[in-house]
């Protein structure tokens, strides 16, 4: 058995005029939690859809799970769920009703006791029956990612989960992230926000034109990236560095 | 690849399920696709009707299948819209994602239309029961008239297919079911074509919606049918089989 969950390498992407990725190289290790981090239009988007089989590379190979996801993406679609930037939920359905339908649409021979475990444990069982368009957007994205884990895929991907939520229901969908990977899942993830990356993730890359411009833990990054860090906490400042900013500049008065 | 053709049918029906209930969660649609052809029967019969010559003493007769296939028409809008809303929503990109037929998602929407429609057909018709409507016709012919019914119905859904998969906002989804709404107008529907200035004439007992009028008009009847069903058919299989072909590459595209 191999350890790595994904293999990427020299990945490249182009739509009609721009070249958006331009060799892309990393591997993640089964188990882990994997953030991907890159401003607005990096490409982050674009890598998930090509790992998740729904767009097709130019050039380079990645495989999901040992399995190559041009060649294999039957196999690629079994092992994975994807939870995509913009919330892929039924509105009209209700909550247990969008979480018995993707269940039956995994053949699992008891959808609605998987239901129902889902929904006790995202906190969703009051709601469990009102319409998913009443539903506030913390609750929509944690039936989100409650959606992505049934049938328990083996690498689940995370495209900007928490764009959009507040402080609150941010902090809430970490924790659910944080208990997936206790539990031996891969995940991997992208984000805009530092402080995303710094709280969950094992691994952290940064995309930048089109490249990997940095790859590892947080200690190796603060370590060996400070001026490429300190360009990117200039664009998307997380709440802890403005904080941290304000403090240092109290201090040096 | 195997195991996502062999659930091809169960996927199916999971997603006829979803569709389905959208569909009766949102009985206004219903409403709104048969309210608009039910006040156009109204009008016809009730003001314009006493000026019309048909030939015929039973003037809803005459009207009732040029205003079902108005109402099937005005369905398959929110066919359009019902596809381009999934894919706005991410929602076709989950299923995408996941192990199961590519062309399942779009096989539910398809049948969602048929349903749907059938039920806007049923409304129409107990409507057109109250108003008068009496028909002499056999179970086989109601049978070939169901066919023909779904056949059109299908044709149209392709159309729809296409433009709900490339449409660019909601409202773009859902407005190349005007012109087709407009067809019955210059046909056999509401007035015989012999009236009409030759030019006119030319175009309306050439076009699908004059065939496929005077095909279900002569098997309600208990008429002969003759050569008009053959020519319904062939415009109904016709439409669809190049709409699907179309809709299908459009659909591979997109995906
Ligand atoms: N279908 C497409 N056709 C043309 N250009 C596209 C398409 N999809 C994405 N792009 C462009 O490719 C670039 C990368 O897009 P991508 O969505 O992968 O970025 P991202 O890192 O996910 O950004 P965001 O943080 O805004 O989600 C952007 O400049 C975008 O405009
Ligand atoms: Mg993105």
């Amino acid at each position: 058995m191999q350890n790595q969950a994904i293999q990427v390498n020299g990945l490249q992407k182009s739509y009609e005029k721009i070249h958006v990725l331009k060799g892309v190289d990393f591997e993640v290790k089964k188990g882990s939690i994997f953030a991907l981090l890159g401003s607005n239009g990096a490409g982050k988007t674009t890598i998930v859809k090509i790992l998740t089989t729904l767009l097709k590379q130019d050039g380079g190979t990645a495989a999901v799970n040992g399995f190559d996801v041009a060649s294999k993406p039957g196999d690629v679609r079994q092992s994975i769920s994807l939870t995509g930037q913009f919330a892929a939920v039924d509105e009209i359905l209700t909550g247990r009703e969008n979480l018995i339908m993707i269940a039956k649409l995994r053949h699992l021979k008891n959808p609605r006791p998987v239901a129902d475990d889902l929904l006790n444990r995202f906190g969703l069982t009051d709601a469990a029956d009102r319409r998913v368009s009443t539903y506030s957007g913390g609750m929509r994205r944690r039936l989100d990612i409650a959606m992505s884990l049934v049938g328990k895929p083996q690498v689940i991907f995370l495209d900007e989960l928490t764009t959009g939520l507040d402080p609150e229901a941010r902090v809430e969908v970490w924790k659910t992230v944080k208990e997936l990977a206790n539990n031996g899942t891969t995940v991997f993830l992208t984000t805009q926000y530092l402080e995303e990356a710094e709280q969950l993730a094992d691994r952290i890359a940064i995309l930048h034109e089109g490249k990997i411009i940095a790859n590892g833990t947080l200690a190796e990054l603060k370590k060996l990236f400070p001026p490429a860090k300190v360009e990117y906490i200039e664009k998307q400042p997380s709440l802890e560095e403005i904080f941290l900013a304000i403090i240092g500049k109290k201090e040096e008065k | 690849m195997e195991s996502t053709k062999r659930h091809f049918f169960s996927d199916m029906n999971v997603m006829l399920g979803r569709s389905m209930h959208h569909i009766f969660r949102s009985m206004d649609t219903i409403i709104t696709v048969t309210i608009t052809p039910i006040a156009m029967m109204l009008l016809f019969v009730y003001v314009l009707g006493g000026a019309i010559q048909t030939g015929t003493d039973n003037y809803v007769n005459y009207l009732l299948p040029g205003i079902l296939l108005m109402a099937i028409a005005s369905g398959i809008a929110y066919t359009s819209y019902r596809l381009f809303m999934d894919m706005q929503r991410g929602i076709f990109e989950r299923f995408h994602s996941m192990p199961i037929a590519r062309s399942a998602p779009l096989w539910g929407h398809v049948l969602t239309s048929l349903v749907s429609n059938a039920i806007s057909v049923l409304v129409i018709i107990l409507v057109a029961l109250i108003m008068g409507f009496r028909s002499s016709a056999g179970v086989l012919s109601w049978l070939a008239v169901a066919g023909i019914l779904a056949l059109f119905t299908l044709a149209l859904t392709w159309i729809a297919v296409i433009a709900g998969l490339s449409a660019t906002s909601v409202d773009g989804a859902g407005a190349f079911a005007y012109p087709i709404l407009f067809l019955p107008f210059i046909s056999s529907a509401f007035v015989p074509t012999e009236s009409m200035p030759s030019g006119v004439r030319a175009f309306a007992e050439n076009q699908p919606v004059t065939s496929i009028v005077d095909a279900i008009r002569a098997l309600l009847s208990g008429q002969p049918v003759g050569n008009d069903i053959w020519v319904a058919l062939a415009w109904c299989v016709g439409i669809m089989l190049v709409a699907y072909i179309f809709a299908m590459r459009v659909y591979k595209k997109r995906m």
